[in-house]
Order: C-alpha cells, then structure tokens, then sequence
C-alpha cells in the first residue's frame, strides 16, 4: 500500500454547462507525504481540478484515484480520506465555529464527543478557541480563513487540499498558517497547495505542477525546476544619475530609471567584471540586490511560452 | 453506531437547531394565523352555519384542515428555505464534498421538515383545544397521516429549492400552488357541497385526500375512500423521493 499514489490524476477533463474547456486532458501523481503545489495564473483550472478531486465539480471525462480509491466509483471512499479548503468561504455564517467544525465531523460520521475534542484542539491549534462560541459572521477575514483550515482537519484526512489558503492574509498570519501545515505534512499527511504568492510555494512545497489554460505546462521537483532558472537579474541603486552604459559581452545593463540599473547574467557569473566595468564608466554602486523572487521569474517565462505556443 | 447514522442525525439536529433559533419565523406565525382563523371562522362565521354533521360543529369541522394548512406550509417553507439557503450561502458544499451519501443527506433535511411540521401542529392542536373540544377517533390514521402529508411536502421543498436561483424563486410556489390546492382541498368546505364540475375536478387536488384522511382520524369524518387517500400520500412520497434522490445522485442543480 505505501507504494499507492496519494493522488493519481488521470486524463481528466471538464467543459462547463456553458461551454468553457476548464480542464483540457490532466493527468498528474502526487506521492504520499508530498507537499505539492499546484500553481497556475487565474482562471488556469486549478479550482476546477480541485472541486472534481472534492467531488463538488462533475468531471467530463477521466477519474481521480485518492489513495488508489475512486472518485467517481467509490466516491464516499474517497472523500473519507480528503480535506478540503476551499477558494471561497463556504460555511455558514450564522453558526459559531464551534458548530460548525462539530457539524462536519458529524458528516464525517464522527461521534459527537470525538468531535467536540478535535474542534477544541483544532480551533486551538487555529488561534480561534476565543471566537469559537462568537457567530462566525463576527470574525476576520484571517480569521475565516483559519476556521476553514480547522474545519478541514477535523476528519483528520489523509490528503489536505489547499485552495489559495493564504489569498489576502497578513504576512504574520500567513507564516503561522505554514507552519501549521508544514506540521500536519510532517506528521505525514499529503498536502496539495495552490497560491498566487509563489515564494510560499518555493519555501514548502516539493514538488511542483504548473497549469495553464487547463493543461499542465509544467511537473516536475521544486529543486529541478529552479536549477531551470539559468538566469540571473540584479537591482543595483547608483550614487549618481547615469549617463552612458559601459558594454559588456555577457551582462545585460539596462537603465531603469536614472538612479536605478538592471543588470541580467548567466546564473554563476562573476560579479567581478561587471563591477569593473561600472567603475571604470565612473558610476558607483551604493546597493545591490536580486531581482524579485526567483520562482517568479520562471513562472511567468513558462506562462509566456506557453502563451506563445497557443 | 454507523457512519451514516451519525451523518444523519447532524444533519438533523441542525436543522431542529435552525428551526428554534428562528423560532419567530419558523413556530410563532401559524400559531398567530391559526388562532385568528380559529377566532374568524370558528366562532364568528361558525356560529351561523351551525352543523357540518351530528354533533361536528363548523369550527370542530375545520380544525384538521387547519392543522393539515398548518403542516404543509410549515414542512414546505421549512426544507426550501433552508436548503436553499445552504445552497445560497454554498455551505451546501460541506455535505456536498462529505463521504455523506445523497439519501442520508436527503433524510437529515427531511427529518427537520417533519419535525417543525410535528411542532406546529401539536401547537395549533393545543390552541383548538382553547376553541373547541374535538378528541382523537383514530389516533394511528392520524399520526400516519399527518407523518405521510409532511414527508410529501418536504420532499417538494426540497425539488423546488434545488431549482431555485433565487429567493424569490421560493416563495412563488406556495402562493401560486399550495395556497390554492389547500384551500380548495375541503380545508373550510366538504367537496359534496359542490356541484358538477367542480367536486369531479376537487377529486384531483391531492390535498384533498390528506384533509380527509386526518379528518376521519381526528372526526370519524370523510369525503374521500381510506384507502384511495392513503394510496395517493404513499404514491406521491415515493415518486418525490426518487425524484430527490436522482437529483442528489447526478449533482443536479447542485454540482457545476
Ligand atoms: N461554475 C463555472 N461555470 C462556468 N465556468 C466556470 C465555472 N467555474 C470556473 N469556470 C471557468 O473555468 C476556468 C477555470 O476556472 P478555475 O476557477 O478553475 O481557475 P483557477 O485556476 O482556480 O483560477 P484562480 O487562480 O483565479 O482561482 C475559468 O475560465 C472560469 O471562468
Ligand atoms: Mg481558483
């Protein structure tokens, strides 16, 4: 059984009622204890993918197997084993938080009492006991969010799927969120994560997928993919306004604007040279730093191609 | 205890919590309109149409069909907002994306229906006590009927709500449907009092069946066989919870 994929996505497609191709053909494998990111501009499919995998979404073709179970044969199975946080907030929002994770348990069909103790721990765990008996229309946003996470692991699931669990939360918040969930996947639970903030990705996740316009352009480790980046760019902030730019073979400079170069180079490039060349042009360097978040960079280097490519 | 049984009574137990955290809206309004037509109808007008049978006054006469309003309106209303509610809110997706299957789903928003149904007519049942003196012939046929009258309800409620876009989507069918099938269901009159057409075309209105059936329970009383009553409640339960079902199963109007 160890050898059973967590998630094993095949061919599956989804054209809705009104005639948008969601999903074109995925097939994707996610191993046990992975942390996966699935990654993807707006309106990619990754919800979409996600709603079939929760069985909120009717597939139109292919199937999904959660821990070699299916969702379209055995679908009670299958989401025994599955948590679901969702994009958009889903609960009601006249109940307390405490109801609301004991209700889900019940709907999981765990005893009451059983129940009351993970919506304890887990609203503990969440930063929520002090709301818990509060109508959860009264809580943050944050707040809300963190409740859906709660809510999710009360059937204690196998596989923990993420959607954008992080969208509009506040950077102290958000590295707490991790740090949750880098616990649940240490305690060996399968985490699937999609998120717009791509350092996030790069600073959990494992392995990687990338879809766009309902394909997937890209699946491979988080490390192989950045080893990918062959290039470099560096934001250097000068003493002076710049007039002339020195030529250098291998560096690409480029004024930014008059107090601020770009400076883009083969990844392991010496620094030597470039700087040579700048101070023997008389321009002097007050500070340096790399540009944007690397992951970035490549990420939209393979929405771009692929753009080009359709 | 079984997965699903625990399922179920969440499902149930929410619904009950519902109903009694907005008891203003759920309890309170059919004890006010039962008790001004118990006022209106029962002692005012009643008392100058004397009679229905021996010994049944007007007011006797109208209680089940009182109790019967009472339970349709109150199931119907209870599982289509509710449910409609869950789906507006997409608070349905909790049961949706659970291992809960369909008919447990089904039975739990059910259950609740009934239950309010139950509530309301032993409410109303306690305020006709304060009007008239009517007691219970045939406490079974009752109990069945009114258990039968309220499922059938609830799953309609149910098919409409998944229907529904809109609120208002929920609110048309009872104006337009059951408020005339339950006023022309023999609520305030017997059908043998109408003439040709009219009492061939009541033969039609399913309502009229349970009215009569809870009137016999209630009254010894009855303008329709047993049988073709208990027929037509059973048969209409069992064609709306397949319907149910189906819809559950496919994901209709629920899964995109
Ligand atoms: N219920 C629906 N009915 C019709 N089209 C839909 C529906 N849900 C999504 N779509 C369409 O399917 C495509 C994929 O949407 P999806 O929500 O899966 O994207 P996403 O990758 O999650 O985007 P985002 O990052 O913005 O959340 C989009 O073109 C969207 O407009
Ligand atoms: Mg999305």
């Amino acid at each position: 059984m160890m050898n059973v994929p967590a998630l094993d996505v095949i061919e599956l497609k989804k054209t809705y009622a009104n005639g948008v191709e969601a999903l074109k053909g995925i097939s994707l494998t996610v191993a046990q204890g992975d942390f996966f990111a699935l990654l993807g501009p707006n309106g990619a499919g990754k919800s979409t993918l996600i709603g079939i995998l929760s069985s909120l979404v009717n597939a139109s073709s292919g199937d999904a197997r959660i821990f070699g179970v299916s969702i379209r044969s055995q679908r009670s199975t299958a989401m025994r084993l599955i948590g679901l946080v969702p994009q958009e907030l889903n609960f009601n929002q006249f109940e307390k938080p405490f109801d609301i994770c004991v209700n889900q348990a019940g709907f999981y069909g765990i005893p009451r009492a059983e129940a009351a103790r993970r919506a304890e721990k887990y609203l503990k765990q969440l930063v929520l006991w002090d709301k818990a008996h509060d109508s959860a229309r009264a809580l943050s946003g944050g707040m809300k969010r963190r409740l859906m996470i709660a809510r999710a692991m009360m059937s204690e699931p196998r596989l923990l799927i993420l959607d954008e669990p992080t969208a509009g939360v506040d950077i102290e918040i958000r590295r707490s969120m991790w740090k949750f969930i880098s616990a649940i996947n240490a305690a060996g639970t399968t985490v699937i994560l999609t998120t717009h903030y791509l350092e996030e990705a790069e600073q959990l996740c494992r392995n990687i997928a990338i879809i766009d316009h309902g394909r997937i352009i890209e699946n491979t480790s988080m490390r192989r993919l950045l080893a990918k980046l062959d290039v470099e760019t560096f934001v250097l902030d000068l003493a002076d306004p710049v007039g002339a730019l020195p030529e250098l073979p291998s560096v690409q400079l480029r004024c930014i604007d008059e107090l601020t170069l770009e400076a883009e180079m083969a990844r392991g490039h010496d620094l030597n040279s470039l700087f040579a060349a700048l101070s023997a042009a008389g321009i002097t360097v007050r500070s340096m730093r790399n540009k944007a978040n690397r992951l970035e960079e490549l990420f939209v280097r393979l929405i771009e191609r692929d753009e080009a490519a359709a | 205890m079984s997965a699903n049984l625990i399922a179920l009574g969440t499902v149930t137990r929410r619904e009950v919590a519902r109903i009694l955290r907005i008891w203003t809206q759920t309890l309170l309004p059919s004890a006010i309109t039962m008790t001004l037509y118990f006022v209106i109808f029962g002692t005012m007008v009643g008392s100058r149409i004397g009679e229905m049978a021996p010994g049944v006054g007007y007011i006797d006469y109208i209680v089940p069909g009182l109790i019967m309003m009472a339970v349709i309106t109150n199931c119907y209303g209870n599982i289509s907002s509710s449910f409609f509610g869950a789906k507006f809110g997409h608070y349905v997706e909790e049961m949706l994306a659970s291992p809960m299957p369909g008919w447990v789903i089904l039975s739990g928003y059910v259950a609740g229906a009934v239950l309010r149904g139950v509530m309301v007519s032993i409410i109303v049942l306690i305020i006709s006590l304060f009007f008239t003196d009517i007691h219970l012939h045939h406490p079974l046929i009752t109990l069945v009927t009114v258990l039968l009258t309220a499922v059938v309800f609830s799953l309609a409620g149910f098919v409409n709500a998944v229907f529904a876009r809109k609120f208002d989507d929920i609110a048309l069918v009872p104006t337009f449907v059951l408020a005339p099938l339950t006023y022309l269901g023999g609520v305030f009159y017997s059908v043998n009092a109408l003439g040709t057409p009219w009492r061939e075309i009541s033969y039609a209105n399913p309502v009229l069946y349970m009215v009569n059936a809870f009137r016999y329970g209630l009254l010894d009383l009855t303008d329709v066989s047993l049988s073709v009553a208990f027929a037509v409640m059973a048969g209409l339960a069992v064609v709306l919870a397949a319907v149910s079902l189906y819809i559950l199963e496919r994901g209709i109007g629920l899964r995109a």
